[in-house]
């Protein structure tokens, strides 16, 4: 019955507030904003390179912001998107390192082991939540911790580098980077893992739209109570949608082991996994939202490096911006509320005539 | 001639996007009257009272204390003009005591107050004859006696005017009794009255005058001695209206939901329904009465699958369904129409067509391997809306969310009795609802018992359960107390069955 602010104006005051707020702070050390986020914009987007590498970036970005969003959609709250994207990396590595087959089967085996491998870690927390009821939050957390020592295992025990702290480089048939995109985009980290991403926003899409999975999963995830009450079987759904979550989180940790770096690293929890939080919740839980969202924090990224090279500005206001702007679409309650005072403060009287709901 | 108001909302207007929430409303309350404020759901009593209270802010007009005007900006301030709320959900701590309940918030020390406290309640509740002991605690006294210690808050800080807000929801009809002779005692002693509701009934028994209120604005306000309750139907529905279920003998067939022995657990984990045994027949409906939570949640729940069975045994058609799967149920031929249409019933941020396949998304017509047919989605939305006329914004596209209640309710009862079952069960289906939407949902559970269908109802409103039920049966601690032909019975009788005294026994 208020004045309901749509969505996608909820994110855009976010990001415009984070970017605010971004300014003040550069104006506080002494700089000057425009040049700062001019530097930022140019940063992402002024060469054919640089925009080829605010896509990888975005890519990884598009598939956990989509395994996030769409357990949003179900009512979880999947924070483990970190770990699945270890798992699914290992998965696609081992592959990749092991198995000798032409390149598009190679590939092909490396993205099914990815995907396999984020579902294992997505429906673990899943099955724990539908059969001991144990908060999806806290499972993935801990799966994120198991995924983290399980990476560091398997790479030093078997797929040991000749330095310590990381995997053997992948050959080139087993990685996502091609040489005339490569080329084309003069030599950014741009890869295949951008055509999978695609995909995935336009499957995901479908699921949710058009498909009486997708039908579930929102029953459940707006209303349990109800969803259970008229026949759905809530529990498999839960386990369905983590496992779904996970395979997606498995492909960004394939897009970004095998793409955008060649190897992988032990002893790091991906931030990509938790950026897609912030990715979500931005581009409000839709696959075409997370795909527009995930390409602005691309450019964010990308851009950052280039701005404290040009400016005073160290880069991590770019962070600041971002985790900014998580917190405003968080809190968008509080925008609302915000919104609704200044709507009545300076409310026209005007009279619009209708029924009574 | 002056009348001395204590409270007047003159010309009061609250807009909501689209809505006019209140238009042009002007109520005025007597000192020590009962104003009842009637009006169908949606129509805009909760928003005046609202505003009254504090909660929202009115967009013109302005309300007036005592001849004088003032600004209600938060509930505090209600409370020191002397306006308080009697909710219709207790605000109560279980296991404290009367005392502590009522003192609960109140500015000083708690420990040096106490004794103070309970002999002001003790003389509080002797001088209106309200019967309650200061030191019981909240979880050992009944319903009845929780309401009375709500309204014992509001004295304690000295209320003047009383807003009911429909009271009698939770109570057994005896205990609905006592609440009319407590509210005739406050306004005796002075105290004024503002009583919602929509039980004309009651608006007879205690009220003096009665402003009706329908979509918004006010139709009229009567003195109720010299109206009818019909003419004040009329007046809040803006047509006559007929009370009398109009119904033919029932003609029973064979048994089709048969309850052996059922036991179930309730939240507690003791035994909320025990060996529970009954039948519902095809072309009847049998009336399950009995006060709030004395087994009929355990017993709905344990019917539709929702909770586990102890032991017993539940039979449909024949077919053992005790062990099955709520879609089993479901496509054996059972309905259910959930007790709490926001809870169970409806996905409100779904789209009313989203929410007329929830049970049956997953079979053609609605679907064909797994992709959703929304033509054929949007058909049967327009079938149901137009068959049992669900009002809505825009139509099937409408979030289930923005429509009133009556409609929520009659777009359920259409869905479930669209998908033809054969055994109904229909809890509380009327709850909220205005006399509009009540007479149509009633029309609606005959007409498919007239179809040969058998339909279990279980309702807290007896007269629901008297005027549709060919049989009812009534439940007390999980037990089932009695089996009556409901015209060889009498309020009375039930009433008494309801509070666990069999017929025959006591007086």
């Amino acid at each position: 019955m208020k004045k309901e602010l749509n969505d996608v104006t909820k994110s855009l005051i976010a990001t415009f507030l984070g970017l605010l707020a971004g300014a003040l702070l550069m104006l506080s050390i002494g700089s000057n904003p425009i040049e700062g986020f001019t530097y930022l914009l140019k940063g992402g987007t002024m060469s054919i390179e640089r925009i080829g590498n605010t896509l990888s970036t975005a890519t990884t970005l598009i598939l956990t912001g989509l395994s996030v969003a769409f357990a949003f959609r179900t009512g979880l709250f999947n924070i483990g998107v970190s770990g699945q994207m270890l798992i699914g990396g290992l998965c696609a590595t081992i592959v990749g390192l092991t198995l000798d087959f032409p390149r598009p089967v190679l590939l092909f085996i490396m993205l099914i082991a990815a995907i396999i491998g984020g579902s294992i870690w997505g429906i673990i927390p899943g099955f724990l939540k539908a059969k001991f009821n144990v908060h999806e939050v806290v499972a993935t957390i801990m799966m994120n911790w198991i995924a983290l020592w399980v990476v560091y295992y398997t790479v030093q025990a078997f797929l040991i580098d000749v330095q310590e702290t990381q995997s053997a480089g992948l050959p080139a048939v087993a990685q996502l980077k091609v040489p005339w995109i490569t080329e084309l985009f003069q030599g950014s980290s741009i890869n295949l893992g951008l055509v999978i991403a695609l995909l995935a926003v336009i499957f995901i899409k479908i699921v949710l739209d058009k498909t009486t999975l997708g039908f579930e999963l929102k029953a459940v995830g707006f209303n349990r109570n109800a969803a259970l009450c008229n026949g759905i079987k809530v529990n498999r759904n839960i386990i369905l949608s983590m496992m779904i979550a996970g395979g997606l989180a498995g492909l960004a940790g394939l897009t970004f082991y095998t793409g955008f770096a060649e190897n992988m690293q032990i002893g790091i929890l991906p931030a990509q996994g938790f950026d897609g939080i912030a990715v979500a919740l931005l581009g409000i839980s839709t696959p075409y939202g997370v795909l527009i969202a995930a390409i602005f924090f691309g450019i964010l990224h990308t851009g950052k490096g280039f701005m404290s090279a040009m400016t005073d500005i160290p880069p991590q206001i770019a962070n600041t911006i971002i985790a900014i702007i998580i917190y405003f679409t968080a809190t968008s309650l509080l925008i609302q509320r915000f919104w609704t005072k200044i709507l009545r403060k300076k409310k026209k009287k005007k009279n619009t005539k209708g029924g009574v709901d | 001639m002056k009348d001395n108001f204590v409270i007047e909302m003159l010309n009061i207007r609250k807009e909501f996007p689209g809505v006019v929430a209140n238009d042009n409303i002007t109520i005025q309350l007597k000192q020590g009257e009962i104003l009842a404020l009637l009006g169908e759901n949606g129509a805009g009593k909760s928003t005046l009272m609202s505003i009254l209270f504090g909660l929202f802010q009115l967009d013109q007009g302005m309300i007036k204390v005592h001849g004088k005007e003032v600004k209600i900006t938060d509930p505090n301030i209600a409370n020191k003009l002397g306006i308080g709320m009697v909710h219709q959900h207790f605000q109560l701590v279980h296991n404290f005591t009367v005392t502590e309940n009522i003192i609960l918030g109140m500015e000083g020390s708690i420990v040096l107050k106490i004794k103070d406290a309970s002999k002001k309640i003790k003389n509080l509740s002797l001088k209106y004859g309200l019967d309650i002991n200061p030191n019981d605690k909240i979880e050992d006294i009944s319903v009845g006696m929780q309401q009375r210690v709500e309204i014992l808050k509001m004295l304690y800080r000295d209320a003047e005017v009383l807003i009911f807000d429909e009271p009698t929801a939770v109570l057994t009809p005896q205990e609905i009794h006592e609440l009319m002779k407590i509210m005739k005692n406050l306004t005796n002693e002075g105290k004024s009255i503002v009583l919602i509701t929509h039980k004309l009934k009651e608006i007879k028994k205690v009220a003096d005058r009665c402003t009706v209120i329908r979509r918004g604005k006010v139709i009229g306000t009567v003195a109720v001695k010299d109206t009818s309750e019909s003419k004040m139907a009329e007046m809040m529905v803006g047509r006559v209206v007929t009370f009398k279920v109009d119904k033919q003998d029932a003609k029973p067939g064979k048994v089709i939901l048969k309850i052996d022995k059922l036991s179930a657990l309730n939240n507690q984990k003791t035994l909320g329904l025990k060996e529970f045994s009954l039948e519902v027949r095809a072309g009847e409906i049998l009336g399950l009465a009995g006060v709030d939570g004395n087994g009929q949640t355990e017993l709905v729940e344990a019917l539709t699958g929702l909770r586990k069975i102890e032991s017993g045994k539940i039979f449909i058609n024949g077919k053992n369904l005790t062990k099955s799967s709520i879609r089993e149920r479901n496509e054996a031929g059972l309905a259910h129409i959930p007790e709490d249409r926001h809870k169970h019933g409806l996905v409100l941020e779904f789209s009313l067509s989203d929410n007329m396949i929830l049970k049956e998304y997953y079979h053609p017509p609605y679907s064909n391997f797994g992709f959703l047919n929304f033509a054929q989605i949007k058909k049967h939305a327009d079938d149901v809306i137009s068959q049992f006329d669900v009002r809505s914004g825009k139509g099937n596209s409408s979030k289930a969310g923005t429509l009133s209640g009556g409609n929520q309710q009659k777009a359920i009862v259409g869905r479930e009795i669209s998908s033809n079952p054969d055994l109904l069960i229909a809890v509380q289906p009327t709850r909220g609802l205005d006399v509009g939407a009540i007479e149509y949902i009633h029309k609606r559970l005959i007409e498919q018992r007239d179809s040969g269908k058998a339909v279990l109802l279980i309702s807290l409103e007896l007269d629901e359960i008297l005027d549709l039920s060919d049989e009812i049966a009534v439940i007390n601690h999980g037990e089932l107390i009695d089996l009556v032909r409901a015209n060889d019975t009498n309020e009375n009788e039930v009433g008494l069955m309801m509070a666990g005294i069999k017929r025959g026994e006591g007086q």
